[in-house]
């Protein structure tokens, strides 16, 4: 599904190598876990893949089957069926949620050349997916993400995602800000979308949301680099014992 | 032609090129009219409130020529109002529907055979009242020389709206309207405006709201790229009444727009608001000063402006606040969204307070496009173009929001959407 080679990025505006030879293949169906220390390029991953500027690629590819990512502007990824949880969802105050998500909807499949969802259909489908996220009518009605909670904030984002239907999705710590109630719903959320054509790639410094989210593969990233790979049991290791005897193990 | 050589040159080419109308119940109002101008000339460019709009081809001798082109219908067509059509600055009887409705009498101010006595108590007065302390002379040269106008009274609710319909067809027609419109106590009107009326336009509006009644006004400048357009309004406001005036204006060269209200009663509100988007060759300018002369009233001005590819929105507003005008409460917003580094936004915010128990508060902004927001509406699918769209209509909303009417509003953002998708880049 998702496949990352030896993917080299710096800063754009610094002389600053942020990925230093990133090499990652996520199949469809699966879900991999990143995590790693502050500082070890996980976001910069997510940003990149999908398209936010101010990062340029020095070496490697990514590619989304067999579509390459990186040549691609942020809303043709996007229909390619890229999908990234923000860490920060951005507020935009004067366009309403509803506005926003038929836009969305509508402007991908008219980029895969689907036919439109009608008003009344997208109404439909919104307002279930929006039930099981416990997203009431009034927070789809205000503007996008102004004056929500964090967990309004990242159940709206589960939503976006629900209602896009990605191959691909990143999350990028969609547990920060969130208590353990708020992460059991958004976890929820996410389990229902798992299926066998779609990937997960899910960002996290802890690992209790991989209690809810049960990851496949575990991968540990530090320095611009997957340095070490493994099941479920390495995100233990790292609650367990942090992270500093398993980078001295990988150097 | 070549321009003339002083000041008072310019003013008497312009006064000759014209002839007072005679006889009438306007008479005197037009001849005190040209003395005001005769006192003032024609603005300069030194003079304070032109500092940032060169009053060039609105003073000059002669209208520019401006061929008019547009494909679009007339913003207003399909809503249920009573229409007063003027093509060139001159009206249109047949075009028109018949000046009757419940509760208002309508009137020409080109009909001088009838004595309209209740309109010279207004005509000219306000005008003449809304001089001190800025002079307006671009104002006494329209009630001088105005050619047509509606004299509208309003002595109850009026069942609908009147739609002034502003139609241009002539290259250099040079056009100057005159409306005024009464309100007596208790009483609703709604007037909607739009049109490119003329190559150049002169329009003044005086609006006498008494006690307890409620001026709603929505206009819309537009469908034409080439028109010049100098307008003011003129309000004074009685006790516990309200005023509500809206204007969008997208493409014409150049649009001043003033907008002079005194809050003479207590308890009165006066909402002035504006949405302009311009690209390339625009010059857009608000001038705004409302005077707290009362207590308890409320003043609100919203204007926002979107400017791309060399437009220019200049934003004047001021809140004078007099002495006794205790519990005041002023507020001013102006903003632009600058699309691109050729356009640019001109602000002159100003407070004078007299009065020591009031709030009053002031802001204005540029600002680009939000990237973080720009790439977050892009990461879902939503392609450049349409999320730059998404957003401006986003940043117009707080002006646009000023619209009470629910249908008129949709009519407006409808337009602007239009625009935006037309102007695309």
């Amino acid at each position: 599904m998702l496949t990352i080679k030896d993917l080299h990025v710096k800063l754009e505006e610094e002389d600053k190598q942020i990925l230093k030879g990133v090499d990652l293949t996520v199949e469809a169906g699966k879900v991999h876990a990143i995590m790693g220390p502050n500082g070890s390029g996980k976001s910069t991953l997510s940003y990149v893949l999908s398209g936010r500027d101010g990062y340029e690629i020095t070496g490697g590819s990514a590619e989304l089957g067999d579509i390459d990512l990186l040549d691609l502007e942020p809303e043709e990824r996007a229909a390619a069926g890229l999908f990234l949880a923000f860490q920060y969802p951005v507020e935009i105050p004067g366009v309403g949620n509803m506005t926003f998500l038929r836009t969305a909807v509508n402007a991908q499949r008219k980029a895969r050349g689907e036919e439109e969802m009608s008003a009344a259909e997208f109404l439909k489908v919104v307002r279930a997916r929006a039930k099981e996220l416990q997203i009431d009518a009034e927070m789809l009605k205000r503007p996008v993400n102004v004056g929500f909670s964090g967990g309004e904030n990242k159940r709206n984002e589960i939503l976006q995602m629900a209602m896009l239907e990605p191959k691909m999705c990143i999350l990028d710590e969609t547990d920060s800000g969130l208590d353990v109630d708020a992460m059991k719903l958004v976890a929820e959320g996410v389990n229902k979308l798992r299926s066998e054509g779609r990937g997960f790639l899910v960002i996290t410094h802890y690992q209790r949301l991989l209690d809810h989210i049960k990851p496949d593969v575990v991968h540990i990233m530090a320095d611009g680099r997957i340095v070490k790979t493994g099941g479920p049991e390495l995100a233990l290791e790292v609650e367990n014992n942090g992270y500093a005897d398993m980078l001295a193990e990988a150097a | 032609m070549a321009a003339p050589a002083t000041e008072m040159d310019l003013t008497e080419a312009r006064i000759a090129e014209r002839t007072l109308p005679k006889g009438g119940w306007s008479e005197a109002a037009r001849t005190d009219a040209l003395a005001r101008l005769r006192r003032t000339g024609l603005p300069q460019r030194r003079d304070e409130y032109w500092k940032f709009t060169r009053p060039d081809l609105l003073t000059q001798v002669g209208a520019q020529a401006a061929v008019f082109e547009h494909s679009e219908a007339p913003i207003f067509g399909a809503m249920d109002a009573l229409r007063i059509v003027f093509d060139d600055g001159v009206f249109n009887a047949e075009a028109s529907d018949a000046l009757a409705m419940e509760h208002v009498s309508i009137e020409r101010l080109a009909d001088t055979d009838v004595d309209i006595h209740w309109a010279k108590g207004v005509y000219g007065v306000l005008e003449t009242a809304g001089q001190t302390p800025v002079a307006r002379p671009l104002a006494a040269l329209n009630t001088a020389f105005a050619s047509d106008g509606v004299l509208i009274h309003a002595t109850g609710k009026a069942p609908r709206p009147i739609s002034l319909v502003y139609n241009h067809s002539q290259e250099t027609s040079d056009a100057i309207l005159h409306h005024v419109i009464k309100l007596d106590q208790g009483a609703d009107l709604t007037i909607l405006e739009n049109g490119p009326a003329a190559a150049r336009f002169n329009k003044v509006m005086e609006v006498d709201v008494a006690d307890g009644a409620f001026f709603h006004h929505v206009r819309a400048q537009g469908r034409d790229h080439e028109r010049l357009a100098a307008t003011h309004i003129f309000a004074r406001l009685g006790t516990e009444s309200t005023f509500k005036s809206f204007t969008l204006t997208v493409n014409g060269r150049m649009t001043r727009n003033d907008c002079i209200i005194e809050l003479t009663g207590d308890d009165a509100v006066a909402h002035v608001a504006g949405a302009c988007v311009g690209d390339g060759d625009f010059h857009h300018d608000d001038t705004v000063f409302i005077t707290h002369d009362a207590e308890r009233c409320e003043s609100r001005q919203v204007f926002k402006k979107v400017l791309r590819n060399g437009a220019v929105g200049v934003f004047q507003g001021k809140i004078l606040v007099k002495e006794g005008a205790q519990k005041t409460d002023g507020y001013q917003i102006s903003q632009s969204l600058l699309l691109d580094e050729d356009a640019q936004f001109l602000a002159k915010p100003e407070l004078e307070i007299y009065a020591d128990d009031v709030v009053c508060s002031h802001g204005s902004t540029s600002g680009a496009i939000d990237d973080e927001a720009l790439f977050y509406l892009r990461s879902r699918g939503v392609p450049h173009g349409i999320a730059t769209d998404l957003l401006t209509l986003a940043f117009l909303a707080e002006a646009v929001e000023e619209i009470e009417d629910e249908a008129l509003r949709d009519v407006v953002v409808e337009r602007l959407e239009g625009w935006l998708e037309r102007h695309r880049s």
